[in-house]
Parts: C-alpha cells; sequence; structure tokens
C-alpha cells in the first residue's frame, strides 16, 4: 500500500485482523529496508539469525532496544539526505537519542500527527496556547524533544503564543490578551506534564490569576515520572487543573522521539490508544513473550513512519499493560493500555561501583 | 581536624575515641586474643537465628571459626614471627556487597591492625546482623581490651569525615569501583600510609570440553557455577563473564549443550530476572554485534542465560559485560590467542578440567599482566587474605628486620 492510500485510513478505524494484515505488510518491508541500508542493523539481525526474506506476522519481527540510539548513529540513508536531527531531552550529563530524519519520513510523521490530532479535535484549526517558553524553539539546529512536540502540534493550530515567558514565568497578560482575542472558541493547550504542572498550574495557584479555559482541551505528554515523585496522580493532575482554570478536557500522550508522529493519545476513557500508524506489544522479561491482557511487561514500539532510521520496532524501558483491543468504550479501534513507569533500576548484588555514584 | 561526630553512626559498639586509636600498640599478626575473638564471633553468628536467612553471613562465620584460622595461620607462620600491624587500617567497602566490610576487617585484625570500617551507606540486614554479634561480644569481658581497636562506622558521602579517618591510618583499603578509587584518591593519607586498592576487574572461564564430557557431573558443575554467576547476579569481579572452551569442534558442541541445559536447570526456577536486565543484556549483544564482526546470538529458551559467540578474542572485549546472566563464548584449540588479550583487568581464572599448576605456569611463562587467581568453578567467590594479587596480611603488616 502506497503511503496516499495508508493515510487516507481513519486512525482508529481498523480491528484487529485488518490492522494485523497491514502493518504485517509494512514492517515486514520497513524491516527488510533498514537490514539493506543500515549497516548495524543489518550486523544485528545477522546476529541473532533473524531471516527477513519471507513476511510474517509483525509480531515475530525483530526489536531494538531503544538505548541503541544514544550511543550509535543509526541511519538507513546516506548522511546528506538528513534535514533534521532530533535528540531526546535528556536531563544534563546524561546521553541523548540522535534520530535522523529525510523529508520524506519528517513528513510521515506530520501526516500522522495531522490524522490522529485530527481524529480527536477536527480537522478545523484552534487557537493554541503553548504551555511552554518560547526559548525552547529557538535553537533550530537542534530539535529536542520539547521543540519538536511543540512545532509538530502548532502546525494544528491557527494562532499560537506562549504562556511562559524566556525565564519561565508565566505571561499573564499575554494569556488574558490571547483569550479575550479568542473569546467563545475551543482553545488547544499543549505541554509537557512537568512543566505544566510546575510553571503552569503552580504559578495560577500561587497567584490566583484565574484564566477561564473552560472551553479549552489541554495536550500532555512527556510522562509521569517527575510528578509521580511529587505523588501527583494523573487523576489529581486533572482535577488540580480544573479547579484553576475550569479546564475540562484533559489528554495526556505516550510517544517518544524514536517514533515521532505516531503518538499514543488517551480517550474519554482515560486509556492510551494505538492507532493504525503504530502498535504497542507487551512483552514478558522472561523469555520476550507476548504477555496477556491485563499482565504488567516490557513496552515494544512499532511504527510504520521510520524510513530514515532503523525505527519501526523497539524495545522501551518503560513497562505497561494491555488494557484491550478494538474494544475500548471510547469507542475506537486498536490496542488501548497503560504506562506503568519506566522499568526499575535492578536492585544488583555484587561488588560494582555504587559507591561512586554518591561520591560524585 | 574538626567533623561533626553526629554525623557518624557507630555500629557494633558505642563510639571508641578515633583519635586513641593512633596510640593503640599494634598486635603480632594471628595474635591469641584476635584468634579468639574471631571464634567468639564464628559462635555467635552460626548459632544467631536471623544470620541463618544470609548465608553470606554464614559463610563468614564459617571462615572465621578456629579450626579455619589456625589453618590460615599455619601457612604463614613462617613468614609472620618478625611481624606487627602497621597500626590502624581504615576500611572503605563498597556499597553494595553486604559481607565484604567483614571481609576486610578480619583481614586488618588478622595483620594486628586497630581498624575502622567505613560500612555501606545503604543499610543491608547483614551489616546489622555482623555489627551485633561483634557488639554481644564486646559485653563479654574478655574482649573488653578489644573494644578500641574495632570502629565500624556508617555516614552519608561526606570528604571530610573520609578526610579525618584518613589522617588517622596506616593503610588505607579502598574497595573499588574505579571511580570510588578516584575519588578517594583525593583525599590525603599520613606521609608514610599507602592505599591498598580494588579496582574494578573481569574474570573469565576456561573450560576443556572433553574433561568435562568425561569427569563432571553436569548437575554439580551447574550449582558450583551458579554459586559463580547468578548467586550473586554475575556482579561480583571474581564472577566469569567470558566463557572460553578448548577442544575439537565436536567435543565443545557436546559439551556446551550439556553445560547450558545443566545450568538453564539449575537457575529456571530459582533466578528471578529482573526486567531491566533482560533489557541490558539484549542491548549488550546488540552493542557487540555492531562493533564486532561475526557475532553470534546463541539460542536459548528464554532470557536466562544470555550467551554471545565471538569469532575472535578481541581487545577491551570488557567492555560488553553485562550483569544477571550475559557471556560472551568463544572456542579454540588451545590457550594462545586467549593469552594475547589478557590485561591488568583480569583477575579470577576459573576453569573445569585443566590442572591449576598447567594454568598458572601458562600465566607465568606467557608474563601475562593480568589473571591473579585460578579457582575451580564454584569457588571464585571464596573469601581468602591474598586477593588481587596482594597477600593482605603480608601489606597489613610490618617487618622488624634483623641484619
Amino acid at each position: 500500500m502506497n503511503d496516499d492510500s495508508y493515510f487516507a485510513i481513519p486512525p482508529y478505524s481498523l480491528n484487529k485482523e485488518s490492522k494485523h494484515a497491514l502493518l504485517s505488510e509494512t514492517l515486514n518491508s520497513l524491516t527488510r529496508h533498514h537490514y539493506q541500508a543500515c549497516w548495524q542493523y543489518r550486523r544485528i539481525i545477522d546476529a541473532i539469525q533473524f531471516d527477513t526474506t519471507p513476511s510474517r506476522s509483525y509480531y515475530d519481527l525483530p526489536f531494538l532496544p531503544v538505548r541503541l540510539f544514544k550511543e550509535y548513529d543509526l541511519l538507513s540513508i546516506d548522511k546528506a539526505a538528513v534535514i533534521k536531527t532530533m535528540t531526546s531531552s535528556g536531563t544534563s550529563g546524561q546521553q541523548v537519542s540522535r534520530i535522523f530524519l529525510d523529508s520524506a519520513t519528517a513528513v510521515r510523521q506530520t501526516k500522522a500527527l495531522s490524522k490522529i490530532v485530527a481524529s480527536y479535535f477536527g480537522q478545523k484549526r484552534l487557537p493554541m496556547l503553548i504551555l511552554d517558553s518560547s526559548a525552547v524553539i529557538e535553537n533550530r539546529a537542534m530539535f529536542s524533544a520539547r521543540s519538536a512536540g511543540i512545532l509538530g502540534f502548532s502546525m494544528f493550530s491557527c494562532d499560537r503564543i506562549y504562556a511562559l515567558d524566556e525565564n519561565m514565568n508565566l505571561d499573564g497578560e499575554g494569556i488574558a490578551a490571547f483569550l479575550e482575542k479568542h473569546e467563545g472558541k475551543n482553545i488547544l493547550l499543549f505541554g509537557f506534564t512537568f512543566i505544566i504542572w510546575q510553571h503552569f498550574y503552580k504559578e495560577l495557584k500561587r497567584t490566583g490569576f484565574r484564566p477561564d479555559l473552560s472551553k479549552g482541551t489541554i495536550l500532555h505528554g512527556g510522562g509521569w515520572k517527575k510528578l509521580a515523585d511529587q505523588a501527583v496522580s494523573p487523576t489529581a493532575f486533572k482535577k488540580a487543573l480544573h479547579e484553576v482554570c475550569g479546564i475540562q478536557r484533559v489528554y495526556d500522550y505516550y510517544g517518544m522521539i524514536e517514533q515521532t508522529g505516531s503518538i499514543y493519545m488517551e480517550c474519554e476513557c482515560g486509556h492510551l490508544h494505538a492507532s493504525i500508524f503504530s502498535d504497542v506489544i507487551i512483552r514478558r522479561a522472561r523469555d520476550f513473550s507476548v504477555a496477556d491482557i491485563g499482565e504488567k511487561g516490557i513496552i515494544q514500539v512499532l511504527s510504520i513512519l521510520p524510513g530514515s532510521y532503523p525505527g519501526h520496532s523497539l524495545l522501551t524501558e518503560d513497562e505497561g499493560v494491555l488494557l484491550g483491543e478494538d474494544d475500548c468504550p471510547c469507542g475506537r479501534l486498536g490496542k488501548y493500555f497503560s504506562i506503568s513507569g519506566r522499568l526499575k533500576n535492578a536492585e544488583i548484588r555484587g561488588c560494582s561501583d555504587t559507591y561512586a555514584d554518591r561520591t560524585r | 581536624m574538626q567533623i561533626e561526630p553526629d554525623k557518624i553512626e557507630f555500629l557494633g559498639s558505642s563510639a571508641p575515641v578515633l583519635d586513641g586509636m593512633t596510640s593503640l600498640r599494634a598486635f603480632r599478626p594471628f595474635a591469641d586474643e584476635i584468634c579468639q575473638f574471631l571464634n567468639a564471633l564464628s559462635q555467635s553468628l552460626m548459632t544467631d537465628k536471623e544470620a541463618k536467612v544470609y548465608p553470606d553471613v554464614i559463610t563468614f562465620g564459617f571462615f572465621c571459626r578456629k579450626g579455619n584460622i589456625e589453618k590460615l595461620k599455619e601457612t604463614y607462620k613462617s613468614r609472620i614471627s618478625n611481624r606487627l600491624g602497621r597500626g590502624v587500617t581504615f576500611h572503605i567497602a563498597p556499597s553494595n556487597v553486604p559481607i565484604n566490610f567483614a571481609y576486610s576487617l578480619v583481614c586488618g585484625l588478622l595483620s594486628g591492625n586497630a581498624c575502622i570500617v567505613r560500612a555501606p551507606t545503604k543499610s543491608f540486614p547483614q551489616t546489622g546482623i555482623v555489627c551485633r554479634a561483634i557488639q554481644q561480644i564486646f559485653e563479654n569481658d574478655t574482649f573488653r581490651t578489644l573494644k578500641n581497636h574495632i570502629a565500624i562506622v556508617r555516614y552519608n558521602q561526606n570528604n571530610d569525615i573520609t578526610a579525618y579517618l584518613s589522617s588517622l591510618c596506616d593503610v588505607r583499603i579502598i574497595w573499588g569501583g574505579d571511580d570510588t578509587i578516584h575519588e578517594i584518591r583525593k583525599i590525603p593519607i599520613p606521609p608514610r600510609a599507602f592505599d591498598l586498592t580494588f579496582a574494578d576487574r573481569y574474570s573469565l572461564c576456561v573450560i576443556q570440553a572433553a574433561a568435562y564430557l568425561e569427569k563432571s557431573d553436569p548437575i554439580k558443575t551447574a550449582q558450583d557455577f551458579y554459586n559463580d554467576t547468578y548467586l550473586y547476579d554475575q556482579n561480583a569481579c571474581s564472577s566469569p563473564r567470558l566463557m572460553v572452551w578448548i577442544g575439537s569442534h565436536e567435543a565443545i558442541c557436546e559439551a556446551k549443550g550439556k553445560f547450558w541445559d545443566a545450568v538453564h536447570e539449575c537457575i529456571k526456577e530459582r533466578y528471578a530476572l529482573e526486567p531491566v536486565i533482560a533489557v541490558d543484556k539484549f542491548t549488550a549483544l546488540c552493542r557487540c554485534a555492531i562493533d564486532q564482526i561475526g557475532v553470534m546470538q546463541e539460542k536459548m529458551p528464554d532470557n536466562l542465560i544470555d550467551r554471545i559467540r565471538i569469532e575472535t578474542l578481541f581487545p577491551d572485549l570488557d567492555q560488553y559485560r553485562c550483569a544477571g546472566g550475559s557471556f560472551l563464548e568463544y572456542d579454540d584449540r588451545s590457550l594462545d590467542a586467549l593469552a594475547a588479550i589478557i590485561t591488568r583487568k583480569y583477575q579470577t581464572l576459573s576453569y573445569i578440567g585443566f590442572r591449576p599448576e598447567d594454568l598458572q605456569e601458562w600465566i607465568l611463562s606467557n608474563r601475562l599482566s593480568g589473571i591473579d587467581r585460578i579457582v575451580p568453578v564454584g569457588k571464585t567467590a571464596d573469601f581468602g587474605p591474598i586477593w588481587d594479587g596482594y597477600d593482605l596480611i603480608s601489606f597489613l603488616s610490618r617487618i622488624c628486620d634483623i641484619h
């Protein structure tokens, strides 16, 4: 199937069998493509003695550990064809993933994202309040996860402002003016979960500024780790935001820089959904076999988008639970699941260095 | 030097006068008082109800018993008559091996020293059990005089405290990681003192395939190998990570099948594989496959054992080390190729089907810069006063020479 007909399919319209056939076809051919085009990928596939020739169920295709993108520059295109390099937003000192895009892959990412977003918020572009600082996107050469997210989602807006100034302070006047200008309209708010909490919610709470966002929808992503550290649950997050600005629709999404575009959106029932552009497979640590519905395991993510780098099938370092397939009360077809968090660091016994972590 | 004493927690006894330790008189190695104290410690641990749950504590208790210490003393007999402890030894134990601090302490004591031991910051039950036993022994009048010779301390990372304790010592014993050693070394010690460091090491196992097939009991060997590896998540420096099989192609194939089947059988019910370890091990395979030519994953029924077959022995293969059951495997007809890659990093050589004398001769005649220990499979974690190529009793005592 070519791209045009693929992107013409509504993103949550295929049941298990149809999606399985479509993903298997596309992902098998991507596996062959990367095997031919990326020598590092080829060496791994050879080492695990996997034959890419016969077509198989996408459940049986190999996956790469997502960490490899932090240690190696993995490309399936000529370096000259790279139009954009995206990096994960690691905290300082951490290694970051480097993802190389050619124009074809970049276009596919945008198309997939717009299909997913449109299926939630409609085709019509909405005014967008970005719950972040404009400073984040000023460095255009390197696209971090934050700037890529902001720019990616901005494309679906008709007018936009940043809610935070370059010092991450809340721009109350700017927000008030923006809301006045778009009074009565639906507003899209976008940001990263922790930044929304720290710099938007807490500031509203502290200052007593109460913008009316009852017609707004928040879309947020980036993970719960930092909020979990502060013991803020998703429910508490939604409730707290409602209290300070009357917002009712708060949607989380799960995605990663290594598979930009094919994000997993939260539905009205609070479940994350796989679109036809991607899928999750929950795997058991013991043997990487497929876990049952309701059984916690390591999340494998598959996406039909990556053509310029071998990132179409990745083993993440997140744990999650498959909640069901094709039968979410929200009506969307495909798998729905929840994230349990990052894989826990092992309690290692033995005599290697842990003391040093504390000396530094 | 000023330190804040309330930041130090004293385990095993009420706070001894740390400054006073430098004026204590050192014992002769294997002094009767010390041997009796260790025997009392052994008895206390071997009968401790809580200790029974921790095989490492029981093994340590067994190590301290009279019979074993006397046997050790016998081996040192000719070399210790003109020796005394150096004075004060400061032991910095790694923060994730619960029992290591206790062995380090025993070596300091047996050599004749007063010992300051920094126990792991993290509180392990094992630390508590050993320290409580020591405390009880000190309540007995017989050992009252020894009380000032032992200070087991615990404190959160604090360079002032480490500097203060370092200023008191004659020998500072730093159990690694390389980064720890690097950090601690920045802190000075008195002019005549020195550091004894136990850095990150790499260990391997050599197996004579034909001999394994003929003579070994696969189940017993698998249990021994389990003790070397999975018992401590394959994370001890002495735990083998490289498996070198020697013999004909046929013999090696058969031996490998038998060996790994038995190991898998041995661990499948009792080793709990952490999800992050499964991912780490798979990542190690991918890294190795990218960097090296001809890498093959050996198929196993699950992720408990990860075997990475390599075509050649290349330098720095220790960079693919990964805890939790990840092994590089290499086949050859002789040990010749292996000699070429042995560096200072290599510590323990465990073996099946070799004569240890032959392996020792192989190391000495090839003048290899690494491998300090040759032990049969199953014994890699056994502690002795000779470790990492150092004889701790000799290093921690001084010679009073007549010339």
